[in-house]
């Protein structure tokens, strides 16, 4: 087991897989079908939200505004921020975690596969809706990805269809298909588990996605019921989000953020379980901590649903909340950082094998430091007062999405691809994506922290002189960062052409999902297997091969 | 009192001996160590339920936003010249009926259970008509009240509350009438009676939600 690189790629001449389009492109309730359909229509929005954040940096790289007018420079945040969050991040974790679930469960299905089906063909219409408010003439919804009222609420007169009313119901569509996913995924993994797959023997990817589903079931309501009274308020007149009409905007943020804190960690929870995955396979360890990891789950889940007035410290909120809330969000540092500690002690002292999604793991795993930090910086009221509505918190949840979510989501492509699709990706291709998006990212989110701290102003076109050099390196860096993607969109494509025949077990992994052929069958296992062993048991030598005839044994 | 019993794991456990559900619903829906045998009914009616809690975080976040408004705005809820949602005889009857189709439509599922068809069919007949009744009545009362919906925070409020609630009442009946025609159906609900639970629990909830916005919107008078 010293050397896992020679025998990922299959020598004995199996039938070549076959590259069949037409599965992706029809209505299927197979979750393995519909799990790819999520990663790649999510990925291609989030190609659009790139544009935009590209046209974005354009607009930056001098202090006038000069690219584009104002009321589009708004529009493009705005869709950048929503399409990013609601159909990139939140729609790739849920078709990770549709393809991963039952495997790594040893379940054939997700509990309701017709449900989940419907659920995933309502964000398409969501999401061309929301694109399709660029053809408005007064353009599309301009006041940020939050909408707050009043700002929301300012529509020109005579406009019943604007952008902000698509904005909301697409987003109302979109949450009904998540919520419709939360009571999928939670079913499933309290109802399908495998004989003998205990909750202590689940790997921590599925504990991550119980805990961010479990967040969307209690919390996305939440931004539901907002959604409609802002819907009201806009287009019925209503009164309760218009200060004027002693109605109270302050309402509208409350709600917003019961949700809005939450999704971070909905975000972000599979991809801490994507790094328990990665980093132990090709660290050869076992994870460290196991249980102390799967219950920080639960536990960064249950912190999380009481932090988010820390959004709303400037807000005319009494001090005694300010305190609560500003000990309850550093709170959320002790399970996160049981978490940062158990991946650096998996990889400790160990001989790692530097493959793709080990760099990708490992740079996401580094850069949710500095994300980190400077959250704990955040929940502290005066330096929070401070950098209020500044480039440092732009900064900061970009080095978490981006930086962390975006390089574990990369991670997880690349571990589980050979997994998915039954051929190798090409490693030089792989390795030279890592360090263009590795170094191109830094470059980019990097500055937005001194630029803060100087403080520049977010969702603003035109800026002082003094900021431009820094602006000028975010935006070259931006430029690099789309054009990292390229690489990884030719090796995925080549790959799945014309890619070598991969092994079922590239990676000498433990995990049910690693016992199934690649791609796995229609039912995933021609026979149900009994789980007798903890997961992440790569310091066993007698169980350290997963092809060893006792370490999952069929049902008989 | 036989007849207010709920079946778990087809062992009756009567309504006054609530304490001993909760192993039973522990064990049926946290089982611990995997390997369940496939039940399709039981896995439905955790999606459901669970389903169910999110639906009430809807509600939640509404009757947050209500309480809010008119904790800030005690003195001037009314505005000048309305009398607001005043508790009539109407709205009583109303309510009663609401709430007693709970104790209707709980024997028909009972009864569904036991493979009894007309009185299902009787008694689920019943509970439509009294969800029909309560949402004309609903219907009644409104074009009755002195205030439109922009009519400040209290018409803001009352419509959105009482009409969000009352599409959960359309939709409950029209499931009910969708499972009233499946029972018409010769051997339909041999295969399972997840539908007709399911709706039961839905009418409950229904139930449920409406005593918190009548006591919200009609007890506590301005």
């Amino acid at each position: 087991m010293e050397n896992i690189i020679g025998d990922r790629e299959s020598s004995t001449s199996q039938n070549e897989p076959e590259n069949n389009w037409r599965p992706y492109f029809s209505f299927s309730t197979d979750h393995k079908v519909i799990g790819v359909q999520y990663m790649v229509m999510s990925f291609i929005f989030f190609l659009v939200g790139g544009l935009l954040a590209m046209l974005i940096r354009a607009e930056l790289i001098t202090p006038q505004s000069n690219v584009v007018d104002r009321p589009l420079y708004n529009g493009l945040f705005t869709l950048h921020g929503t399409i990013m969050i609601f159909l990139w991040i939140i729609p790739f974790n849920a078709g990770i975690s549709n393809y991963l679930v039952p495997l790594m469960i040893g379940a054939r299905d997700i509990a309701f596969p017709l449900l989940n089906a419907i659920s995933f063909w309502m964000i398409p219409p969501g999401g061309i809706l929301l694109l399709s408010s660029f053809l408005l003439p007064n353009g599309t919804a301009q006041s940020g990805w939050w909408s707050y009222p009043p700002i929301s609420l300012q529509i020109p007169p005579g406009q019943p269809i604007n952008g902000e009313l698509i904005w909301i119901v697409s987003l109302v569509i979109i949450g009904i298909s998540s919520i419709m996913g939360a009571v999928n995924f939670i079913t499933t993994i309290f109802w399908m588990r495998a004989p003998g797959m205990t909750f202590f023997r689940m790997p921590v990817f599925v504990w991550s996605v119980l805990s961010a589903q479990l967040l969307q079931l209690v919390n996305l309501p939440s931004l539901t019921g907002a959604l409609i009274l802002l819907l009201f308020d806009l287009n019925f007149g209503t009164q309760f989000f218009k200060p004027l009409e002693n109605g109270d905007p302050i309402i509208y943020q409350h709600l917003f953020w019961f949700y809005s804190h939450p999704a971070v960690y909905i975000m972000a929870l599979p991809a801490f379980g994507i790094f328990a995955e990665v980093l132990p396979a090709f660290s050869r360890n076992p994870l460290f901590g196991y249980r102390s990891l799967a219950v920080a789950s639960l536990g960064i889940a249950v912190v999380s649903i009481f932090v988010w007035v820390h959004h709303m410290f400037t807000s005319a909120t009494p001090s005694w909340m300010r305190i609560l809330f500003m000990v309850t969000s550093m709170l959320v540092a002790v399970p996160t950082g049981v978490k940062a500690f158990g991946w650096t002690a998996t990889i400790w002292k160990s001989k790692l094998h530097l493959e793709t999604p080990m760099l990708f793991a490992m740079g996401g795993a580094a850069m949710f430091l500095l994300g980190g930090v400077t959250g704990v910086m955040l929940a502290a009221v005066p330096f929070d007062i401070h950098v209020h509505n500044t480039y440092f918190i732009v900064g900061h949840f970009h080095y978490i999405v981006f930086n962390t979510i975006t390089m574990a989501i990369f991670a997880a492509i690349y571990f589980w691809f050979p997994k998915i699709t039954g051929r190798m990706y090409a490693e030089g291709w792989g390795k030279l994506h890592f360090w263009l998006t590795f170094i191109s990212a830094n470059l980019t989110f990097f500055p937005m922290l001194p630029l803060g701290l100087q403080g520049m102003v977010r969702r603003i076109s035109s800026y002082d002189p003094r900021y431009q050099g820094w602006n000028v390196i975010a935006s070259l860096g931006s430029f690099l960062l789309g054009v990292s993607i390229l690489p990884f969109i030719a090796n995925m494509l080549g790959s799945w052409l014309y890619g070598t025949r991969a092994v079922n077990n590239p990676w000498h992994a433990t995990g049910l999902e690693w016992t199934t052929t690649s791609p796995p069958p229609q039912d995933n296992f021609d026979e149900i297997p009994v789980v007798k062993r903890p997961p992440y048991d790569y310091g066993d030598p007698k169980y350290s091969v997963i092809e060893s005839p006792d370490y999952h044994q069929p049902e008989h | 009192m036989n007849r207010w019993v709920i079946y778990i794991d087809e062992s009756p456990i009567p309504l006054e001996r609530w304490w001993r559900y909760l192993p039973n619903w522990l064990k049926r829906f946290l089982p611990i160590r995997g390997g369940r045998p496939e039940d399709h009914y039981g896995k439905s009616m955790f999606g459901f339920t669970v389903f169910l809690l999110s639906e009430s975080i809807v509600f939640l976040s509404f009757i947050f936003t209500y309480l809010t408004l008119r904790l800030t705005h005690l003195q001037n809820w009314l505005p000048p010249g309305v009398s607001g949602s005043k508790l009539s005889t109407f709205v009583i009857i109303n309510t009663v009926v609401l709430l007693s189709s709970s104790f209707v439509i709980q024997p028909a599922e009972n009864a569904l259970k036991h493979h009894q068809l007309n009185k299902f069919r009787w008694l689920w007949l019943m509970t439509i008509c009294m969800g029909t009744y309560f949402l004309i009545g609903q219907g009644i009362e409104w074009s009755k009240l002195d205030f439109r919906l922009s009519t400040g925070l209290l018409g803001s409020t009352f419509y959105v509350l009482t009409g969000f609630h009352g599409l959960h009442v359309i939709t409950g009946v029209v499931l009910q009438i969708i499972m009233l025609f499946r029972s018409l159906i010769p051997g339909n609900y041999n295969k399972g009676h997840f539908g007709a639970s399911a709706t039961t629990l839905f009418w409950h909830f229904v139930d449920v939600v409406w005593v918190v916005l009548f006591s919200l919107l009609y007890l506590w008078q301005a």
